[in-house]
């Protein structure tokens, strides 16, 4: 139970361990645990925060999707619409197509009935002419009655 | 240690003798009759009175080589935990480190106000320190000095906290740490607070100066004796537990019950002891920070 030379050995050795641990033990262990204690905040923060944005983004999404819906909407009764008027153009346009070809159809006809009736004068002129010539026995000049005969052509 | 002459007394100052190399007195009488010539002798003791004789001129060998070996295993046991520190995950020891660094920066944040990067980790030293000091009690008493007794060392005492000199060799230290603190933080303050208070009349300086100083002194050696008195007193009863061996084969089973019981009241009281011993340490740190 002596105090003796221990007492000094022991305040060295103190001092000389104190010394250790503050500069190679306690820094290094107190920095990771700090460092880790903010990397966790953060994560939780960053987990908080990314569910909050997925909130966000759901509610988004079903904004999104409306305002598609309704777009899509629109542009099919515009596509309709459409369709009903190229529908109703290309009616008129047939009509009035049809009734042009009509028409030219009926003029032609009218033209070849004219030209028909005129060879038909013509013929029954040079016809009658002949008849004539043959009832009277050849004794028409032609050239003689040709006034007579074109009246009469005409007459017809 | 061995023989059949050895009795109980014997047996607990053996057991309570610390392995102690000094210098002996010049015309000391050794155990084995010599005569110790001029100038003195640089020597093992044998037994309590050559070691007394010694005086100051000591050191306890056990002591010193105990303290010091388990303040290098705390070194580089927290030192490889240190390197293998990072932010990501611990495990394995790192936790248990990481949980006592934790749990001293708790005390040291809860009980300290200045700011002073020595304090934490000389608190972190103390604990771990006194812990693993105290703990050495809880190695079977005869286990290691049995053993080196067959190996020819003499005496080993195991426990370095069961020997005043260590408990205040740690003491002294927190104190002249106290006192540099109390100094340069304080200055002259350090000097109102020790003539000044409690009675604050230049009459009633002496008297103040007196309650104050008694006050101070008072600090590390209830630090350093408290440590000691647990310690010393906790080995005494696992010496006597052991010593009731001795006392026939009748007393195996009870004694052993006892030693065991003891041993597991004991891990609690290492444990508070440390604590203690670090709490304190804080405290009279902060208190020298601390102006009034």
């Amino acid at each position: 139970m002596n105090i003796n030379l221990t007492l000094i050995g022991q305040m060295l050795a103190f001092v000389a361990f104190v010394v250790f641990c503050m500069k190679y033990v306690w820094p290094p262990i107190l920095a990771a645990m700090q460092e880790r204690e903010q990397k966790i905040a953060e994560g939780l923060a960053a987990a908080e925060q990314a569910e909050q944005d997925l909130e966000l983004a759901k509610e988004k999404a079903v904004e999104r999707l409306k305002e598609a819906k309704e777009e899509a909407s629109s542009i099919v009764d515009a596509a309709n619409k459409r369709a009903n008027q190229i529908v109703e153009e290309a009616k008129d346009t047939a009509r009035l197509e049809a009734e042009r070809v009509k028409a030219a159809a009926q003029a032609e006809i009218e033209q070849e009935a004219n030209r028909a009736r005129e060879q038909l004068r013509s013929q029954v002129a040079v016809l009658s002419v002949a008849g004539a010539e043959k009832i009277l026995g050849a004794s028409i000049d032609q050239q003689a009655h040709a006034d007579l005969v074109d009246k009469l052509a005409a007459e017809l | 240690m061995a023989g059949d002459t050895q009795t109980v007394s014997g047996y607990i100052v053996h057991h309570l003798t610390n392995l102690t190399y000094g210098k002996l007195p010049a015309g000391y009488h050794r155990h084995d009759g010599s005569t110790v010539g001029e100038g003195g002798a640089w020597v093992m003791a044998h037994g309590g009175d050559e070691a007394a004789a010694m005086g100051f001129t000591a050191i306890h060998v056990d002591s010193m080589i105990w303290s010091i070996g388990l303040g290098i295993f705390f070194c580089w046991f927290f030192r490889r935990m240190a390197k293998k520190a990072s932010a990501d995950t611990p495990s394995g020891a790192l936790n248990a480190v990481e949980m006592i660094v934790g749990f001293v920066d708790n005390t040291v944040r809860d009980s300290f106000h200045g700011r002073n990067p020595l304090v934490a980790p000389l608190a972190l030293t103390v604990f771990v320190w006194v812990f693993l000091m105290n703990l050495m009690d809880l190695i079977p008493v005869d286990l290691i000095p049995h053993t080196l007794a067959l190996l020819g060392v003499e005496y080993q005492k195991i426990v370095p906290s069961t020997d005043p000199n260590i408990t205040m060799g740690m003491a002294v230290g927190v104190f002249i740490l106290m006192l540099y603190y109390s100094i340069t933080v304080k200055g002259f303050g350090f000097v109102k607070e020790l003539t000044l208070n409690p009675f604050n009349h230049p009459v009633f300086i002496p008297v103040n100066l007196f309650m104050e100083v008694v006050g101070l002194l008072a600090k590390p050696f209830s630090l350093g004796l408290r440590l000691f008195g647990n310690m010393y007193a906790g080995e005494m009863i696992f010496i006597l537990i052991a010593a009731l061996f001795s006392a026939g084969i009748a007393w195996l089973v009870p004694a052993g019950l006892m030693q065991v019981g003891w041993a597991i009241f004991h891990i609690l009281i290492i444990t508070l002891q440390a604590f203690i011993f670090m709490v304190l340490t804080i405290v009279y740190l902060s208190m020298a920070h601390e102006d009034h």
